[in-house]
């Protein structure tokens, strides 16, 4: 028995997983499964269907279900982090000698998160994740120079205030330099980033 | 003439025996025999415990206990220790406090959990309560050393300063010396949670051997091991101590210094902290170790050997806390030494790791259980479990009133036959039928939760995650489970079905968290429109939930019953589905 609309992955069948008949789509019951746009209108924002991917991540894992701790050794090292999970509390203070979170403020929106970035190894790793917590929104790669498809009209870029108390883009440093030295996270409007000169030089090029 | 007699009690006799009964539930059935005992116990209830701070408002509790002495509160959910509920949803305590600070001037305790403490509110508490004795601040953030500092300053009887897990800004280290010269009250002091350089020891020192009566001293962090024996000299009375820092290189006379400290607390039965330890300084507690009743290693990042011989010398423990470097051969000693343990927690060293990085399976568990038969509690981390595990946990342990696994990767199946775990778990509801609290993960379909709801006649909190199929599961659990307060759900297929044929039961639970779910804002609105006596709170971080089309699943979602109506503290990432609130946003 399935619910309506909104159903989540359905996993009782752990090996022949018919991936693309249970993904989530939007729409009201009814509809047709794909919209032209891909999925934007219909306020697809909140991309719930990408929501549950990403927070149970790849796709690939899913089908996992069943496979021995010897198949899923196999997927990449480090994985995308599910917010809250596993629950632990406080888990950067247990066993380790630092914790580091810090504050992300996203342009425009009222409220703050925080990260640990210590449970990172990569700025691809960091930057997933906040796209996850954020996810009105795409982050703009600019490591990989990959145009994401904008959502609203409005990149953003990661930026940082570093010990010094300098704004930095992120990614301009080796990883552990950048945990060692970010004090707190600012996910600013790509025009804003523009204006405050954080451009990097003549590969990146800017926006709007 | 007879008649009269039973109403001739005077109320001085009624409230001299009402005043030997403590608990809350026989209190509010006293309170429901007739409107005379009524209006005697509302007069004399000195303490007051209220789960959901937005379950009622100040004024009311104020209005019908007007003579409250000691007052705990809850704020937040639990699913905000995950990271799960944002900054700024609220459980501000402000409104509590200065609302009481008027009805409540013999206010002497105050205890407080998962809420948002400010400065001021410290500020208020100190100057309002003359009579100030405790003060717990349990998981609790919003403040800094400033606050504490006028909390040290005011509060000339406090017994008790317990700030466990809360998230404090550090601004100066000196709060402690705040603490008057004939402050000499201090019974319980726990300051593990601070960070480095905030305490000034010498102040610390001296705090102590003012207070003949500290029983129990959780340090921070930054206290080095080498000042422990000083601390313990000035505290031979301390029944419940918790180390700072437990690192340091290995000097015979820092050792046999400690080792001597150690020995002379002759009460010692808990230990706690041990951030960073060198092994070679464990020895030192050999002495206490057979008193020992309850070790808290959680922070400990020693391997199995190490605590293996630790815990070999502690026969009498009661509850251990520890990391899965313990590994199955650490449990397995466990097992036979230490037979009366009660309360297992075992914490993952590295729970964002996809390989095991420690030997700690299902049979750790099983051991314990099997060795310890008085086993009630159990907080169990681990990467593979078994439904014959499980079923033989159930056996071994009838007596379980809480259990609560997480399989660290979600929907993880039984590892030897592949199947989901819902036979497992089924076995655990079973048997333990005094079961109180339980979490659930692993591979699990709508089965175990009709397991749950045919067994757990007195499960009150249930934890949920990535499990179940439809909304089979959610109304096995709604109409099942009769002692049911809590219940959290992140990840899991349930949604509007279940939760509207059950809505009536809703009213009888303290709250319901789901999160991730197909729960539909129409189905919100639709319960906050019919029952008015709940809360209906949607959380969504990034557009309004009503410019979406009826049939979206809200992001989370947060249910409670309440007498005091939607409340007014809402950030704009909350919208409350009361009939009467207009949304403004």
């Amino acid at each position: 028995m399935s619910s309506e609309n909104g159903k989540r992955l359905l996993e009782t069948d752990a090996g022949g997983l018919n991936f693309e008949a249970t993904e989530l789509t939007l729409g009201l019951p009814g509809e047709p499964r794909v919209t032209s746009d891909g999925g934007a209108k219909l306020g697809s924002k909140r991309g719930f269907s990408e929501t549950v991917d990403l927070k149970l991540g790849d796709n690939n894992r899913e089908v996992k279900l069943g496979h021995s701790l010897q198949e899923a050794a196999k997927s990449p090292v480090s994985k995308t982090q599910v917010v809250g999970w596993p629950p632990v509390r406080g888990f950067a203070k247990r066993g380790k000698k630092s914790c580091k979170y810090v504050k992300v403020a996203v342009d425009g929106a009222p409220y703050l998160r925080k990260v640990d970035l210590e449970i990172y190894n990569s700025y691809q790793q960091l930057l997933t994740s906040l796209e996850d917590m954020f996810s009105c929104f795409t982050i703009r790669n600019y490591l990989n120079e990959k145009k994401i498809e904008q959502v609203n009209g409005i990149e953003y870029m990661p930026t940082y205030e570093d010990k010094d108390g300098d704004w930095m883009l992120v990614g301009d440093v080796p990883w552990q330099m950048f945990v060692e030295s970010c004090k707190r996270l600012r996910l600013m409007k790509s025009s804003e980033a523009v204006g405050l000169g954080l451009t990097t030089g003549p590969k990146y090029s800017s926006t709007n | 003439m007879q008649k009269e007699m039973a109403y001739s009690f005077p109320d001085e006799v009624l409230k001299h025996v009402f005043s030997f009964i403590q608990s809350d539930k026989d209190r509010n059935a006293v309170s429901l025999v007739c409107k005379s005992w009524y209006e005697i116990e509302r007069w004399c209830r000195r303490k007051v415990f209220i789960g959901n701070c937005y379950a009622v408002s100040p004024r009311m509790v104020i209005r019908r206990f007007p003579e409250v002495r000691s007052i705990e509160l809850k704020g937040k959910p639990h699913f905000a220790d995950f990271n799960l509920v944002p900054d700024g949803w609220g459980g501000y305590v402000l409104q509590w406090i200065a609302e009481m600070a008027g009805a409540y001037p013999w206010l002497g305790e105050i205890r407080l959990k998962r809420m948002v403490v400010t400065d001021e509110s410290l500020e208020l508490i100190a100057k309002s309560f003359k009579n100030f004795k405790v003060l717990v601040l349990f998981s609790c953030e919003g403040f800094s050393t400033d606050g504490l500092a006028a909390i040290a300053a005011s509060c000339k009887n406090l017994r008790e300063l317990d700030l466990r897990e809360s998230e404090v800004d550090d601004l100066s280290g000196h709060w402690l010396a705040q603490f008057p010269e004939t402050c000499t009250s201090l019974v319980s002091l726990n300051i593990s949670c601070l960070g480095s350089d905030e305490v000034s020891f010498s102040a610390l020192e001296r705090l102590v051997d003012r207070c003949p009566n500290l029983r129990s001293l959780q340090l921070n962090r930054a206290v080095t091991l080498d000042k422990i024996a000083n601390i313990l000299r000035r505290a031979p009375q301390l029944v419940d101590f918790g180390t700072g820092n437990y690192a340091a290189e290995l000097q015979p006379d820092v050792f046999s210094n400690l080792a001597g400290a150690f020995s002379s607390c002759k009460e010692l039965k808990s230990l706690s902290g041990f951030w960073d330890v060198v092994p070679a300084y464990l020895p030192a507690l050999y002495s206490i170790c057979p008193r020992l009743t309850s070790l808290n290693l959680s922070y400990a990042t020693i391997q199995s050997p190490d605590l293996i011989k630790l815990v070999s010398h502690c026969p009498r423990l009661q509850r251990l806390l520890v990391l899965d470097y313990v590994e199955d051969s650490g449990l397995e000693e466990l097992a036979s030494s230490c037979k009366d343990l009660q309360e297992l927690r075992v914490f993952p060293s590295d729970p964002f790791g996809v390989e095991p990085n420690v030997s700690l399976t299902e049979q750790g568990l099983v051991a314990v259980s099997l060795g310890c038969p008085k086993l009630q509690s159990v907080l169990y981390f681990c990467r593979r479990m078994s439904n014959a595990a499980l079923v033989t946990i159930a056996q071994n342990c009838p007596n379980l009133t809480r259990f609560r696994l997480c399989i660290i990767e979600p929907k993880t199946p039984d590892y030897l036959t592949l199947d989901p775990l819902d036979a497992g778990f089924g076995a655990i509801v079973e048997h333990c039928k005094d079961l109180r609290r339980l979490s659930l993960s692993g591979l699990l379909t709508d089965h175990v939760f009709e397991y749950i709801g045919t067994y757990g006649k007195k499960l009150e909190m249930l934890s949920v995650a990535f499990a179940g199929d439809s909304d089979l599961g959610l109304h096995h659990v709604l109409s099942g489970c009769e002692s049911l307060r809590k219940l959290e759900i992140r990840d899991c297929p349930f949604g509007d079905k279940a939760l509207l044929a059950n809505a009536a039961k809703l009213e009888t639970m303290r709250s319901l968290w789901m999160s991730s779910c197909a729960v539909s804002f129409g189905a919100c609105k639709l319960l906050g429109q019919k029952m008015p006596k709940l809360n209906v709170e949607v959380i969504d971080e990034t557009e309004p939930p009503d410019s979406r089309p009826e049939s979206y699943p809200v992001d989370k979602l947060y249910i409670y019953r309440s007498v005091a109506g939607p409340r007014f503290d809402m950030p704009p990432f909350v919208w409350s589905m009361d009939e009467a609130v207009k949304i403004l946003h």
